[in-house]
């Protein structure tokens, strides 16, 4: 058996996070803690605040209050009130972002390989031969051919685009995985291989990750918690299986009760 | 192993009224190591709901349900998680699982999870599945095209692929033809053997002679009964 | 001489200029941004180059002028010539002679010294151009030492054409810290960045000063195991023989005859006079 202790404390610890923009409500009031090797779902409509408390928790956009603590080497920092290069050092380290178009993620005119090999070469390395064969392996767990390591990513289908952008983020052995809307305008069958994907990823290297998605039937196949928002504002947590299967709050109810069935 | 005190579960419907549905009270249960009790009643007498309670998936209104040394109303969702994986499985119905992915991994995933290694997590999801009569060919196959009986055994499979200390079993014997539910049956037994306390729901009757240390009559639960 | 300020610029612009100048010094390899003055020239003609050297010329320097090494080429000609007029300093097309030599895309083969100041015209400063389109994420990189990009361009040479095939405007970084665009200089003039002139660069379009003070270190971006390369044709000058200096290839007639020359026409010129000769020397004789 592998050693499977996770480390006995939290990964990420939020508190009163909260973001207005003008006199309305972004996201307010926002605590939760992330545990190594866990996946949290965020749920919501479109305008429940669910993307912004994801650029807030991922440094892209600076909150008007709250913390959101990442553990470095068993101390908790806070990341909202780190410069603003130890923040970015962290997010091409420690952290990985996949965003739903995967051209706002990807360097478009660099080819699949030198999109693999950026963060491996923004940390330092300088060796050609070993940041191509990391990519060749990446490409591979990616389920992309090697023979596409030349390509640039416009000559790629949605569903390749995508996981070369999960590849070109989880090269560098990231802990915490942020995803906006991963599966988002991908084919059913498409969004099924990516799910498959993350989850064996997921799992493998022991990533945590919060994923942002208004397909419920996302997250219960991906995440462990889930966080339904609504108006900004956090209305249920729990497991996931426990929120869809026996929801609390009427707004989840709803949103529950409108998922046609397959 | 598994110990329930004055549980109770309302189902509150925000979107139709607020009704509140009361629609279990006082529920007791004790279950053994080794021991396997069968929760028994009408439909909708709530043998499903008690059992999903159980396993974390529905919440209780108030009680306490201890498995091992859990408490699962009180539990917060990581404790839930780590005793789903090492010490509670669930037989549910139904299969869910994400579509493309391999019968043979869907079964050794709950060993992966446990920290097996692939290879003898693989070589255990097999020897389950020829036990269980699923043709080898259909093995590297995503289980959402089987047919009912084939994903129940599936479902099988994965949940006695860890020797999981408790065990939950949701009629894992319907839809079976005579043998495979003689075998389904015999590795229950073998459950019960090796000390797993084990609640199920069999409408079969034989299968409940055959198995089960104990029936409970759920009816005792509900808030009429006991009003 | 009259109805011109001394090297065409007022007074008050070429303070702000030698402050950015100063500042480039400061901080070598750093883009300093200045206010850019329109000039009697187009964009691409040196606007930048010829602002840093208004604001450098004094009455007592000579100034020599080359463009791709060449002295008579036409925007050569034309630069030497405004100065001429504009600030009435002497000119001259040998290196060893010039106090202040502005530069199109060569440094000259003889070795500088302390008393030169080199001056280059540079289209665009912004190394990190070629993959990051934002000033403001490439000024946060330059910031925050965030080079890993650079690399990036150096793996998709390697990539499409099996070696780092930029042979010109090859980055560098500038004592460990900034990386910085040489300007369009060929590759085989970069280990001469490190020397003992000034090195001015004045971008006019982009408003971009930057500098090397004398004996800056200077290194060309590599891998380890595709280490940085200097490359020439691998010739010898048909004029003057020289199998150490950076040749350009010269078609000779409709029938595709060619040969190579220096590209540093005072430095062959020069060699000439001190007796050596190319093999093609005596044809090259024929055809002018």
């Amino acid at each position: 058996m592998k050693d499977m202790s996770p480390i006995d404390r939290p990964l990420l610890q939020v508190a009163g996070l909260s973001k207005y923009y003008g006199a309305r409500i972004g996201c307010e009031a926002v605590g939760f803690e992330l545990w190594p090797g866990e996946v949290m779902g965020i749920v919501g409509e479109s305008g429940s605040g669910k993307t912004t408390l994801l650029n807030c928790l991922a440094g892209q956009l600076a909150p008007d209050a709250g913390q959101v603590l990442f553990d470095l080497d068993g101390i908790a920092t806070d990341t909202v009130t780190m410069s603003e290069p130890e923040r970015r050092r962290l997010a091409r380290t420690d952290w990985a972002f996949v965003h739903q178009h995967a051209a706002d993620g990807l360097r478009m005119n660099v080819s699949a390989g030198g999109n693999v090999g950026e963060r491996l070469m923004a940390i330092g390395a300088r060796r050609y031969g070993d940041i191509r064969t990391q990519a060749l392996d990446w490409l591979g767990r990616v389920e992309i051919s090697g023979d596409r390591i030349d390509d640039r990513p416009t000559a790629f289908s949605g569903g390749m685009r995508q996981r070369l952008q999960i590849a070109r983020n989880l090269v560098t052995g990231p802990r915490l995985v942020f995803m906006d809307e991963p599966t988002g305008g991908l084919d059913v069958s498409v969004q099924a291989r990516l799910l498959d994907l993350m989850r064996g990823l997921v799992r493998e290297m022991g990533l945590s990750a919060i994923i942002v998605t208004h397909d419920l039937a996302v997250v219960r196949l991906l995440a462990d918690r889930l966080m339904v928002m609504k108006d900004g504002q956090v209305v249920e947590t729990g497991l996931t299986d426990q929120v869809l299967d026996d929801p609390q709050h009427g707004y989840t109810q709803l949103l529950v009760s409108s998922v046609l069935q397959v | 192993m598994i110990q329930i005190e004055n549980l109770s579960k309302t189902f509150t419907l925000h979107n139709q009224g607020s009704a509140v549905i009361p629609v279990i009270r006082g529920a007791e249960l004790q279950v053994a190591p080794g021991e396997c009790i069968a929760l028994t009643g009408a439909s909708g007498a709530g043998k499903s709901t008690l059992m999903r309670m159980i396993y974390g998936n529905y919440l209780a209104a108030s009680g306490r349900i201890m498995v091992g040394d859990v408490d699962v109303v009180a539990a917060d969702p990581r404790a839930i998680l780590t005793l789903r994986r090492y010490t509670l499985g669930y037989v549910s119905q139904f299969l869910r699982v994400v579509p493309r992915v391999a019968t043979r991994d869907v079964v050794a995933e709950p060993l992966l999870a446990t920290g097996s290694d692939l290879v003898a997590a693989r070589a255990r999801a097999e020897a389950l599945l020829a036990r269980l009569n699923i043709p080898q060919r259909l093995w590297s196959l995503s289980p959402t095209t089987f047919s009912g009986g084939e994903q129940q055994r599936v479902n099988i499979a994965r949940g006695f692929a860890y020797g999981y200390p408790a065990l939950l079993l949701d009629e894992p014997t319907a839809s079976l033809d005579a043998q495979n539910r003689d075998t389904v049956l015999q590795m229950i037994e073998e459950a019960k053997a090796r000390g797993a306390a084990i609640i199920g729901i069999f409408h079969d009757e034989a299968a409940r002679a055959r198995l089960c240390d104990r029936e409970v009559d759920v009816t005792g639960f509900s808030p009429e009964q006991a009003a | 001489m009259s109805e011109y300020n001394f090297a065409y610029l007022d007074e008050q612009t070429k303070r702000m200029i030698r402050r950015a100048i100063l500042k480039g010094l400061a901080i070598p390899g750093y883009q300093v941004p200045f206010a850019s003055r329109e000039m009697p020239m187009p964009y691409g003609w040196g606007t930048g180059g010829v602002q840093v050297s208004a604001a450098t010329l004094t009455p007592d320097d000579t100034f020599k002028v080359i463009d791709q090494g060449a002295d008579d080429t036409t925007n050569a000609v034309s630069i030497r010539k405004f100065f001429e007029k504009t600030a009435g300093v002497a000119t001259t097309e040998r290196t060893a002679e010039a106090t202040v030599i502005q530069t199109r895309h060569r440094i000259p083969e003889q070795e500088l010294t302390e008393d030169q100041i080199l001056v280059y015209q540079v289209p665009i400063p912004e190394p990190l151009r070629f993959l990051e389109p934002s000033e403001v994420e490439t000024r946060k990189m330059h910031a925050l030492e965030e080079y890993g990009l650079m690399h990036v361009k150096l793996y998709e040479d390697i990539a499409r054409h099996g070696e780092i095939a930029t042979a010109y405007a090859y980055p560098v970084k500038v004592e460990g810290r900034y990386v910085m665009d040489p300007s369009p200089i060929p590759k085989f003039d970069n280990p001469k960045l490190e020397m003992a002139a000034i090195q001015l660069f004045g971008a006019g379009r982009e408003q971009r000063i930057y500098a090397l003070p004398p004996y800056t270190k200077v290194v060309s971006l590599d891998f380890e195991d595709y280490p940085f390369e200097r490359t020439r044709a691998p010739q010898d000058c048909g004029l003057c023989g020289a199998n150490d200096s950076y040749l350009d290839e010269v078609i000779m007639d409709d029938a595709g005859r060619r040969m190579f020359v220096c590209s540093d026409t005072d430095f062959c010129r020069a060699r000439r006079e001190d007796g050596h000769q190319g093999a093609m020397a005596a044809a090259a004789e024929a055809l002018t």
